[in-house]
């Protein structure tokens, strides 16, 4: 949609952005306004390209996995099983059983952070303060349960590929019932608050309208799609990790309006704390809990001594290494040599795990997939998350591409807004869950 | 309709077109001569193979290896877990191929994108104009020869920068 | 003598007024926005320092919060915005994009912000924790405290 600003018209131009007050991401909405209605609009992004295909053509398989947490950064445990999950497609690797239950665990926390990062950065941008203070206060708990585990509260680099990075912290289940029971509560109070609310209604009922089969042909996916009416969620659609032994419903919408795709994401919350009370429930048990009065030798003292003959003591590791432990580090990290760091004790002790240990780190050599493509997808929150991977056999990737949900989503936001009021540009905005990172890689 | 019926039936319509043909479980993936990408494309979109969605496209720079910027198309189906990869060879210079803007509403900023990033010309495209870098900046960043870190400061900074 | 007294006086009581009422303009681009987010909500308070309120003009503003990466196409856009504030005006650098461009040394982001506008605090992070921004933001409130306000009409220029 290409904007007519020629004098004569009529018409006013009006722009958005880049810097806005809404919290979603930088964007720009070049608005051409005749009195209130939008007559057409044209949407400028790619004010956070970040160069993400290219600097990961320049770092190792291994590397890059930071910089896929920073894409959907709202959900970053979802980016980076995505790229595991690629990953472990061209290595035709399986992460064990334990890895994956904690995989759709903290991928179904991540869901719920983005749907209520998104609803609640939506409704303050409607007047609902109260709903953006609530939203964060519960989305504070999940963080705790996920720093718990992973060290970080954002930004984990948390999944590996053939696994995860370390097991679930030890006392993770009362921060889990706490966040889970503060999430129910916000969620009803929530529910009270916007549901039946007349200006909340008055706002995205009827406003920003997408029926089905336009919504498939921009591509859309997600609780987008979803809100028009179409089934398709990639977790039932071709079930990836242990999704197809996890009971849960799909929510759908019918209007295909801002309003259902409020209520499409709320519904799907309460399906992610199903989904994560679930597997907390049915994770298999992890090694055997390495204890802390155990006899064990200092690293120094266990190298010393393997000059000799094999060591058989446990080795007291440094707290950062905990929960990677010979016995429980088997159960969540796939074994494969091309892609698995060896377990500490073996690095300090034996001259394989040395080897290994050095041939996964040195320059030049790290993982080596072979030669081949992959296209491999997740539900993300926002839709298929896929990434395109072309490997040449070498430890860096030749082409990593992103199929970016929200790039789709935000390509039918010119046609969203035409002929409506500017007052529903920002419901309509807010709904889509723009987030830049992931939009403008 | 199993992969390998498709793949006969695309060859069987499009004789001489297409080459390259694998699959793997549902999915589909096969080469497809520039001038018939639209063609084939028209065919898996309508009924009955309705791979409705164009998941997505995006472009390869394959002129060390091949000399050819290969273009790649994801093209999904809802009904069943189905994906169909096209993918198409064009010549370094004045790589170009047909717009599928006229089949699917994404197609637009996505070959915007690549035109961003790589250079490739769509012919019959509406708006072919950059998406992602600011206007004004010379190179695209994709290409194998783009320097990583080369950056070219845009012009205008404001006033006593 | 007695002036100079008066003049560090009122210098102290008005650096103590605008340490405590700082509003802030919060150009939010990428991923640190969510510790921001988290920042400026009931968890973490920001509004017991005073610079609770978000103003969503630079020109009403005193505090240029650069929360995220900025890219080379953002660049100009920054630098506007830092433009249109009045003086007294002070700029907080959050997350290391900002600092120094971060993770992202490529052809599209600005290795950080002090290349563009003049930044009074850095806050280094990946995202920062919210204790760390507050830590920052008491490091800047001391120095408005201390430092020499500008009154304008009491000088010569």
């Amino acid at each position: 949609m290409t904007l007519d600003t020629s004098p004569g018209r009529g018409t006013m131009l009006i722009n958005l952005g880049p810097s806005h007050p809404s919290m979603h991401g930088t964007v720009r909405i070049m608005a051409e306004l005749d009195g209130e209605r939008v007559v057409s609009s044209e949407v400028e992004i790619g004010y956070l390209h970040r160069g993400f295909e290219k600097t990961c053509e320049h770092r190792t398989w291994f590397n890059l996995l930071p910089y896929t947490d920073r894409l959907n950064y709202v959900s970053p445990l979802i980016n980076n099983t995505g790229y595991a999950l690629a990953m472990e497609k061209l290595l035709g690797i399986e992460a064990p059983e334990r890895a994956q239950y904690i995989r759709v665990l903290m991928g179904e926390l991540s869901r719920v952070s983005d749907h209520m990062t998104c609803l609640a950065a939506m409704a303050m941008e409607c007047g609902a303060f109260t709903v953006f203070l609530y939203m964060m206060k519960a989305r504070e708990y999940i963080w705790d349960v996920i720093e718990f585990t992973t060290g970080a509260r954002m930004t984990t680099s948390y999944i590996r590929i053939g696994g995860v990075r370390a097991d679930l912290h030890p006392d993770y289940r009362a921060a889990l019932a706490k966040a889970i029971l503060e999430t129910r509560r916000v969620l009803k109070d929530v529910h009270g608050l916007l549901d039946k609310n007349s200006i909340f209604l008055g706002r995205t009922r009827g406003t920003g309208v997408m029926a089905a089969d336009e919504a498939v042909a921009y591509g859309w996916t997600g609780p987008c799609l979803r809100s028009t009416g179409v089934l398709y969620d990639i977790r039932k659609a071709r079930p990836y990790l242990v999704y197809d032994r996890m009971d849960f419903d799909v929510p759908l919408g019918e209007h295909g309006d801002n309003f259902d795709r409020y209520m499409v994401r709320m519904r799907e919350i309460d399906q992610s704390l199903r989904i994560v009370e679930q597997a907390a429930t049915a994770l298999p048990p992890r090694g055997p809990v390495v204890s802390a009065d155990a006899p064990a030798v200092e690293p120094a003292e266990a190298i010393r001594a393997s000059r000799r003959r094999r060591v058989e003591a446990p080795i007291r590791l440094s707290p950062n290494l905990e929960g990677s432990e010979k016995e429980v580090a088997g159960g969540i990290r796939a074994s494969d040599p091309r892609c698995a760091l060896p377990f500490k004790e073996d690095v300090y002790t034996t001259m394989e795990g040395l080897i290994s240990h050095f041939l996964f780190f040195m320059d030049g050599h790290g993982i080596r997939p072979p030669v081949g493509e992959v296209y491999s997808s997740v539900e993300g929150g926002n839709g298929e998350l896929g990434f395109y991977i072309v490997s040449d056999g070498t430890d860096k990737p030749y082409r990593l591409h992103l199929r970016a949900p929200c790039f789709h989503l935000v390509a039918a936001l010119e046609r969203l807004i035409r002929g409506r009021f500017v007052a529903d540009i920002i419901p309509t905005f807010g709904s889509l869950n723009m987030i830049g990172g992931e939009l403008d890689r | 309709m199993g992969p390998q019926e498709l793949i006969g039936e695309i060859e069987a319509r499009f004789p001489g077109e297409t080459g390259d043909a694998s699959f793997d479980r549902e999915d589909v993936a096969l080469t497809v001569r520039p001038g018939s990408l639209v063609a084939v494309a028209g065919f898996l979109m309508g009924p009955p193979h309705s791979y409705r969605m164009l998941l997505d496209l995006t472009c390869v720079d394959l002129r060390a290896s091949t000399g050819v910027f290969e273009m790649v198309y994801h093209l999904n189906s809802l009904e069943r877990p189905s994906r169909v990869r096209l993918k198409v060879r064009l010549g370094a210079e004045g790589a170009a191929v047909d717009s599928l803007t006229g089949l699917w509403k994404n197609a637009d900023w996505l070959e915007r994108e690549v035109f961003d990033m790589f250079g490739v010309v769509f012919n019959g495209h509406p708006n072919l104009k950059r998406i992602l870098m600011y206007e004004g900046f010379e190179g695209f960043p994709l290409r194998k020869d783009y320097p990583l870190r080369r950056r070219q400061p845009p012009a205008e900074k404001g006033r006593g920068a | 003598m007695s002036g100079d007294f008066l003049a560090t006086k009122l210098d102290s009581a008005l650096g103590w007024a605008r340490k405590f009422s700082l509003f802030h303009y919060p150009f939010i681009t990428a991923c640190c926005g969510m510790e921001y987010m988290s920042t400026a909500c009931a968890h973490f308070d920001l509004d017991r320092f005073g610079a609770g309120l978000t103003r969503f003009s630079p020109r009403q503003a005193d505090l240029l919060m650069v929360v995220g990466t900025i890219s080379m196409k953002l660049a100009p856009v920054l630098r506007t915005v830092y433009d249109q504030m009045a003086e007294p005006k002070w700029v907080l650098a959050f997350g290391t994009c900002t600092v120094s461009g971060g993770i992202y040394d490529n052809y599209a982001v600005v290795q950080g912000i002090d290349t563009i506008i003049p930044v009074d605090v850095y806050i280094p992070g990946c995202p920062p924790r919210p204790e760390t921004v507050l830590d920052g933001l008491i490091k800047l409130q001391d120095g408005i405290r201390q430092g020499k306000q500008e009154w304008r009409w009491g000088r010569k220029s």
